[in-house]
């Protein structure tokens, strides 16, 4: 049944939505948006280490993107840059550094676009095999420090007074996140991923009163906006990466409405 | 907890250096079990900083922690939940320790909450937030709890509803309570011990002479002013604007 390059497509993108969800849920409430974007800018210069010493590009990405946090953190202590700043910093240059080296790398015949934006319709069995062997590796670390990492989102002293160890959450999280962009980068690219981190998770939050709930749906929008996007790009003929942050933003503004009612009803 | 005594943590001569600046210094303290210790002095006295140095939040200070009890219940000054994080008083409830239904509602019950059960936590008001902050605290049954400031916002026969149910807490409990009270003059008689606080330990001791006063008598009537008192001390120093020690 994997043998059709669409079939192959829409398995590797629910694959990829029931792990954005609760991802993105933390990425929305710690304010992380912006460092998930880093560590996606990053990406490039894990898929040029990928091509050059021919290595696999999805596990060169987490190693990339694992090794951009380390320096975030540290730049974070050793610096008084502004957070912001930094990631901005790490960001592009991260960007800059990889298409320099792509430069290099003139003998090596490869998609640019397909990076920044995504090629779901090419993916393989083995993009597959990484993608539910990878989510399924993330969601139970998830699953295991969701207790410490959940209070100190809403508290961090609280967490750490009642000896729940935040910090190691909190690293451990980072690692999840280097994690979930070397396991999508094919589905949306580079450049998109941090949408279908927060859209499907802001959709979400509008629909729901409790995390749970808000965990739920998110995952629902997610892959929602994955059927929708795929299919409308078979049948519009327009690009899959983009058109499945498209159908996000069509359901997020959809869920405006509904927080109208809930309003009008207050009242 | 140590076995020859009742101590759940012990401060020696604690201190905290940030920007050059010494948030407190030199303060030395125990609270032991069934004991409510009372922190109180001035904004910027160090009150908050001396009680998460004594929980563990602070690292890198000066001086020595010996903590004798890992099961703490905190009530921060200060919670924001953010808005994109929808949390009711339930899931709040169960945030760092899994409660069954019942206990749930016996803490809530007892902080006077249990209708707020399922109410979101943006919607509740200052007093409300604070009878769910205590009773998150409570519920998990801790032997040191540290309350930072409990009866902020809670007005003014709720305050001293709540600060009765602390007394009764720490009898039902056995647990010792780290209280702070931001208002210098307003401690509990059924304080065991009181520190005043301005950057270092301005004067210490058992509230023996915490007096009753009339005031307080008119404006909450005879009962209220058995749990409600004044403790009164002089000190032997004053401070300038900058904190600086002046003797007298």
């Amino acid at each position: 049944m994997f043998d059709d390059f669409f079939i192959r497509a829409l398995v590797a993108g629910i694959g990829v939505a029931f792990v954005t969800g609760p991802l993105g849920c933390f990425v929305v409430w710690r304010r992380l948006s912006y460092f998930g974007d880093t560590l996606a800018h990053s990406a490039l210069l894990g898929v040029t280490m990928a091509l050059a010493f021919e290595i696999n590009i999805a596990i060169s990405i987490f190693i990339i993107s694992s090794v951009i946090a380390i320096i975030l953190v540290k730049l974070e202590k050793n610096t008084n840059l502004p957070g912001d700043a930094l990631l901005g910093l790490l960001a592009h240059s991260a960007l800059a550094v990889g298409l320099v080296v792509i430069g290099f790398l003139s003998f090596i015949r490869f998609d640019v676009m397909g990076l920044l934006f995504g090629d779901i319709l090419a993916v393989n069995i083995d993009d597959l095999i990484i993608i539910w062997g990878g989510g399924a590796i993330i969601l139970i670390v998830l699953k295991l420090i969701w207790k410490p990492l959940f209070a100190s989102t809403v508290n961090y002293e609280l967490a750490e007074a009642e000896g729940l160890n935040p910090d190691r959450a909190k690293a451990i999280f980072t690692i999840l996140m280097a994690a979930i962009i070397a396991i999508s980068i094919k589905i949306v690219g580079l450049l998109l991923i941090t949408g279908m981190l927060i859209i499907p998770t802001a959709m979400a939050r509008n629909l729901s009163d409790t995390p749970r709930k808000m965990v739920v749906y998110s995952i629902l929008g997610g892959l929602l906006s994955v059927l929708i996007g795929l299919f409308s790009s078979l049948e519009f003929n327009t690009p899959s990466g983009p058109s499945i942050i498209a159908a996000a933003l069509f359901l997020f503004i959809i869920s405006l409405f509904k927080i109208k009612q809930t309003i009008q009803l207050k009242n | 907890m140590s076995k020859e005594n009742n101590i759940l943590v012990k401060l020696i001569n604690v201190g905290l250096l940030r920007n050059q600046k010494w948030l407190v210094k030199g303060v030395s303290l125990t609270v032991e079990k069934g004991q409510i210790v009372t922190l109180i002095g001035p904004n910027g006295s160090g009150k908050s900083t001396t009680a998460k140095i004594a929980i563990g939040i602070h690292k890198n200070i000066e001086g020595k922690v010996e903590k004798f009890t890992n099961k703490i219940g905190y009530v921060p000054q200060k919670i924001s939940i953010d808005w994109t994080l929808p949390l009711r008083v339930s899931d709040f409830m169960v945030l760092t320790e899994n409660l069954s239904d019942e206990a749930i509602n016996e803490a809530l019950s007892l902080t006077g909450a249990k209708h707020l059960k399922h109410k979101s936590l943006g919607n509740l008001s200052g007093g409300e937030f604070q009878r769910v902050l205590l009773a998150r605290a409570v519920s998990k049954k801790p032997e040191l709890l540290v309350l930072d400031e409990p009866v902020q916002g809670v007005d003014f026969t709720g305050e001293i509803a709540l600060y009765k149910l602390i007394k009764e807490i720490s009898e039902k409990l056995n647990c010792g309570i780290l209280l702070i009270s931001h208002d210098l003059h307003t401690v509990m008689s059924a304080t065991d011990f009181v520190l005043c606080l301005n950057g270092h330990v301005c004067c210490s001791g058992t509230p023996k002479d915490v007096a009753m006063n009339n005031e307080y008598k008119v404006l909450f009537g005879e009962q209220a002013s058995q749990t409600l008192s004044i403790y009164e001390h002089k000190h032997d120093h004053t401070h300038s604007d900058d904190g600086e020690i002046k003797k007298n």
